[in-house]
């Protein structure tokens, strides 16, 4: 099996170094990838769009169609997960651990029977992690300042390289640092599942609901000079603001 | 000699990527452990990815945001010419292909959990065993 692997793989390595001798050189201005579509993309955005970063202009506007389906597969993928993961019925087991935090004690509790909630217990099971403060503490600083930041690269894709998928990237890592430094059952809390298939949908919704207006105002689907009537501004903020909302 | 320096030279960066391809290629052919398999799968894509953004670099050309910011709506302040930036739409592309990589990524792991969980174990060979017994 390994020498099977290795020959298909220095064949095909070669031939595909056979084929590049046909390239353009890199980095030449010349190359037929930079010459017929691009020039346009690139002289025509700030008065078409009036948005300096090119990038989120063709991706939000230019080929906004494209991105909607995006964030549909984005939103299919996260589904097929939820289903593949999801515990359906969680029994209670027979008997509960429960461990006090500060002397590491173990308390057995039966089944039926009840410990009052205090922060002093934690509980033990297949989703729990040994208590670090180290970790917990730094962590416990950083994740809000992650998110503020995730939310300031979403607002401000606009001019700077960022804008909605890099931002969301941010956020859910901010999520699973909280899953990952305490346990998992921490992270749930803060976050239900609920929470999070709602939240997917709505993103869903809004960029296909922004869609929908633009075709209700009057143009083609995802034109968004048609934004311009109801937010009262010249078309070409209109079209600003309109990648803002996606 | 001097014509294959040339050659090298000016075309190192594909050569680079497509060794990339075949590590992950093989990584996904040869490796027993689910995981690494994914692994190589991962690599594979993001060879290609790296791949396509260099396709469109220029020389001497900064990155795709203009840079006079947004003093003159639509009157065409600055002359813009293409030749400064470099070219965005391999950029655009990408990000679409990126983030495909990352859902397949995430449901591939979501599917070996469950592999885990129903055959105790994530070894090809030893999966494959255990299928052909029952």
């Amino acid at each position: 099996m390994t020498i099977i692997g290795l020959i298909i793989v220095l064949s095909t390595g070669a031939l595909l170094i056979y084929a590049t001798v046909d390239f353009p050189v890199w980095a030449d201005p010349a190359s037929p990838a930079s010459l017929h579509l691009s020039p346009h993309f690139i002289e025509r955005t700030m008065e078409e769009t009036s948005v300096p970063n090119i990038v989120t202009a063709v991706l939000a506007d230019y080929r906004g169609y494209d991105t909607m389906y995006e964030t549909t597969v984005i939103f299919s993928a996260g589904v097929a997960c939820f289903i593949l993961l999801r515990v359906l019925l969680r029994e209670e087991p027979g008997e509960r651990l429960y461990r006090h935090v500060l002397t590491g004690v173990t308390v057995r509790v039966k089944k039926g029977a009840k410990l009052p909630p205090s922060a002093d217990f934690e509980r033990i099971d297949a989703l729990w992690a040994p208590h670090d403060l180290i970790v917990k503490t730094i962590c416990r600083f950083l994740i809000p300042f992650i998110q503020l930041f995730a939310l300031y690269v979403i607002a401000h894709g606009h001019h700077s390289p960022g804008g909605g998928f890099q931002g969301g990237v941010i956020l859910g890592a901010s999520v699973i640092l909280l899953a990952i430094s305490h346990d998992l059952r921490t992270a749930v809390q803060r976050m239900r599942e609920k929470v999070d298939a709602l939240l997917c949908a709505t993103g869903v919704f809004i960029y296909a609901g922004t869609g929908a207006l633009c075709l209700l105002l009057g143009l083609n689907f995802l034109d968004y000079s048609a934004l311009a009537s109801v937010l009262r501004v010249d078309p070409l903020t209109a079209r600003s603001h309109g990648i803002l909302s996606v | 000699m001097g014509d294959l320096i040339q050659i090298v030279v000016a075309k190192y960066n594909y050569w680079i990527y497509i060794t990339l391809m075949m590590i992950g290629l093989y990584a996904m052919i040869v490796k027993n452990n689910l995981v690494k398999k994914i692994v190589g799968m991962n690599i594979f894509q993001t060879a290609i990815i790296l791949y396509y953004v260099s396709t469109g670099a220029k020389k001497g050309a900064t990155i795709p945001i203009l840079e006079h910011g947004h003093d003159g709506h639509g009157a065409g302040a600055h002359m813009v010419h293409a030749v400064d930036y470099i070219n965005p739409l391999p950029h655009v592309l990408m990000l679409t292909a990126i983030v495909v990589s990352v859902a397949t990524l995430g449901v591939a792991l979501a599917l070996a959990i469950r592999i885990y969980n129903r055959y105790n174990t994530l070894e090809e060979d030893e999966i494959l065993a255990q299928i052909r017994e029952k």
